[in-house]
């Protein structure tokens, strides 16, 4: 047992859970025969090894940075959005949607708007998981599972369907959208050697800030954490749980759509009929687990599964190793996480509060303490 | 068409979709009941559908007729071992249920295909030459009108999985085992203090739904997809989950509902051959399921129908 100080337990764990997800994956390409440390390097090889591999590691964590804000902001109001899936899907849809309807609109009214109504999808989506968890107090883990599947098959229909034929280029793709509503960036294109880096990265950190902003120094993020530290003690103290509840979910809706928004701008230009929810959904939950919900460890949870799944793409045609040990490590990753429980039982924190006496009180006023926990009732006629 | 080919149809259609969905909703009614969240079923159909494919395609010379169904509770026990990772997570190491459970769903998919890629060096398997089919069940078929629209050319898992689903639930309501797995639900302090042991309890009812959601995700894939990708099981656990909800924890609920979303997804399927349905978007029968478990859980609010305790880590105190 190694004694260690609570903030450094804190930044143990998640690195065990690492390391010890990396070794399930290396178990598994041992069993099949697979050579696990070539694995590793080709793997990261290809991530970080050249410019067009940086760009594409930077590309795909941006969507995930905004996912998995999204995941926290709920998760500090004390939800499971599960839905993220589903709210990024819509954000993706809607805001291609919107370029390709209005092409030749300038591009400094056409990307905002694109990526606003994106936005507003994403927050809808989850508003209405948040609205029935306030109003009715249905269990959101289960609205927003049936809102990924809503939305998948009902994005499914408008494309297929409802779309005019003019803006597709089969029923299954969508054309590509016009410059004016890209988050392509030229320079920065040329410079990472032609990857599909683009502004979406920008977006991130400024969105990262945001969060650090909003849950630090704003009275909404004070509000929406403490509804979720304690909702009776918040209401005690007058916050409104109802509208917390629905506010934390829009904005954790809207962030999770903002990923949508920046998959489909950024990294695809289009549009594609999407069979099963969406990737970056899942994988922004698992970055939020793994970041521990704080700025920085989304940050660096995000660049280490994009790594991972980049240098994966890289790994399989180099070391020819199927690329689903990737996702395999991921999820030993956060099962890891997960028993947090158990891997903390390694270490003994320091206690400090162990050295404070804590004064003892005699006996509490007639009404347990509430008006006032250290009045003191001394002995017979002291008072 | 007539009428009773018409009806045929249908009902024969609905019992093939259903009979994953009853299996796998069963395995989560016990575990809601022990008093785990399951929402980790879609990987562990997962996990039955590709071991079940993959026992399929290795023995089916050798079992010949018998294959699937042998087929099926391989599918099953792999389901079993694959949800012990849950079952440790949640009950020994305190995990949280949703995030142990989407572990369970992120894990499957991948494991599944990287060990088709191990085995036969592609992303998806051949197609099954053993599947399930359809079965006519001798005597009943000659009843008529009933015997031709429920037990002519029917889908034989569908009965067998009906018959469980009341078998289980006289397991829950009627029996001592059952009793004490609802408590363990319901307040497992108490069940504690009877001297129930409560671990072993939640044990029996996670083991329970990898066993059925293994048993489901193989007769998915041996009667429906016939082969293992990456996309057999789409959403199908996460059907029977809401199945779970919509049949309020109970086993035949659990049917009925299943067999309610069975009969909307193969509506979605088969309903351009239907007059009248085929006018109807596929779109409204496909998000049918998910959008009814959302109505219903909210017009359930206040009659508390969940276990009390479902989702509640038990810590047992020294």
């Amino acid at each position: 047992m190694i004694k260690v100080s609570p903030k450094i337990k804190r930044i143990l764990v998640p690195i065990i859970s690492i390391i010890a997800g990396f070794l399930v994956g290396a178990i598994i390409m041992l069993i099949w025969n697979y050579n696990p440390i070539q694995a590793y390097s080709s793997m990261f090889a290809s991530a970080l090894g050249n410019m067009n591999g940086i760009g594409e590691t930077i590309r795909e964590a941006s969507p995930l940075i905004f996912t998995a804000i999204g995941f926290a902001i709920a998760s500090k109001a004390g939800f499971f959005n599960i839905g993220l899936p589903g709210q990024a899907q819509a954000g993706w849809l809607t805001s291609i949607w919107i370029v390709l309807a209005y092409p030749n609109m300038p591009k400094i009214i056409l990307l905002p708007l694109a990526i606003i109504v994106g936005t507003i999808a994403g927050a809808l989506v989850a508003g209405v998981a948040g609205y029935l968890r306030a109003q009715f107090g249905t269990n959101e883990v289960i609205t927003t599972i049936m809102l990924n599947y809503i939305v998948l098959y009902t994005c499914q229909y408008l494309m297929q369907q409802v779309m005019s034929p003019n803006l597709r280029i089969d029923t299954d793709t969508t054309k590509n959208i016009s410059s004016n509503g890209s988050l392509k960036i030229n320079w920065l294109t040329n410079m990472f050697g032609g990857s599909r880096i683009n502004a979406g990265i920008f977006l991130a950190l400024v969105a990262i800030i945001i969060y650090w902003f909003l849950m630090k120094k704003t009275t909404m993020g004070f509000e929406i954490k403490s509804v979720g530290a304690n909702p009776f003690a918040s209401r005690y103290a007058g916050m409104s749980s109802k509208k917390n509840i629905i506010l934390s979910m829009l904005l954790s809706g809207s962030f999770a759509g903002l990923g949508g928004v920046v998959q489909g701008l950024g990294t695809y230009q289009n549009y594609f009929t999407q069979t099963t929810s969406l990737d970056i959904g899942w994988d922004g939950l698992s970055v939020a687990l793994l970041g521990g919900s704080t700025t920085i460890g989304i940050l660096l949870a995000a660049i280490l599964f994009s790594i991972l799944k980049i240098g994966g793409l890289g790994m399989q045609t180099i070391a020819g190793i199927p690329y689903e040990i990737v996702s395999i490590v991921i999820a030993a990753i956060i099962f890891f996480v997960a028993i947090s429980y158990v891997i903390g039982l390694l270490f003994k924190t320091k206690d400090k509060k162990n050295n404070y006496q804590q004064p003892q009180r005699k006996e509490r006023g007639p009404n347990n303490g509430i008006d006032g926990s250290n009045i003191e009732v001394g002995k017979k006629g002291q008072i | 068409m007539n009428i009773v080919t018409t009806l045929a149809l249908i009902v024969s259609s609905t019992f093939v979709y259903s009979a994953p969905l009853i299996l796998t909703a069963l395995g989560g009614v016990y575990s809601e009941n022990s008093g785990i969240v399951n929402i980790g079923l879609e990987g562990i159909m997962t996990m039955g559908a590709f071991s079940s494919i993959v026992f399929n395609l290795t023995f089916a010379s050798t079992f010949g007729k018998a294959t699937p169904w042998i087929g099926a509770l391989v599918g099953g026990i792999c389901g079993l071992t694959f949800s012990l990772l849950h079952a440790v997570a949640t009950i020994n190491f305190h995990a949280n249920h949703v995030i142990s459970g989407t572990v369970l769903n992120l894990m499957a998919p991948p494991l599944g295909v990287f060990l088709i890629k191990a085995i036969y060096d592609k992303g998806q398997t051949e197609n099954i030459t053993q599947n399930f089919g359809y079965f006519t069940i001798p005597g009943l078929a000659n009843i008529p009108i009933i015997g031709p629209i429920f037990f002519k050319n029917t889908s034989a898992p569908a009965w067998c999985a009906i018959l469980i689903s009341i078998l289980l639930w006289w397991v829950l309501y009627k029996t001592r085992f059952g009793l004490r797995l609802r408590s363990c639900g319901e307040n497992p302090q108490a069940a504690d203090t009877m001297g129930i042991h409560v671990y072993a309890m939640r044990y029996a009812g996670i083991l329970i739904s990898g066993f059925m959601g293994g048993l489901g995700g193989a007769v998915f894939a041996e009667a429906i997809s016939g082969n293992f990708s990456v996309s057999t099981i789409v959403g199908q656990g996460f059907m029977a989950l809401a199945a779970v909800i919509f049949g309020k924890w109970n086993p035949l609920g659990a049917m009925w509902a299943s067999l309610f979303f069975g009969f909307a997804q193969s509506l979605s399927i088969i309903g351009n051959q239907l007059p009248l349905i085929s006018k109807i978007p596929s779109v409204y029968m496909q998000i049918a399921p998910y959008v009814i478990t959302v109505v219903v859980l909210v017009l359930f609010f206040g009659k508390s129908v969940a276990p009390a305790a479902d989702g509640v880590n038990y810590i047992k105190s020294k």
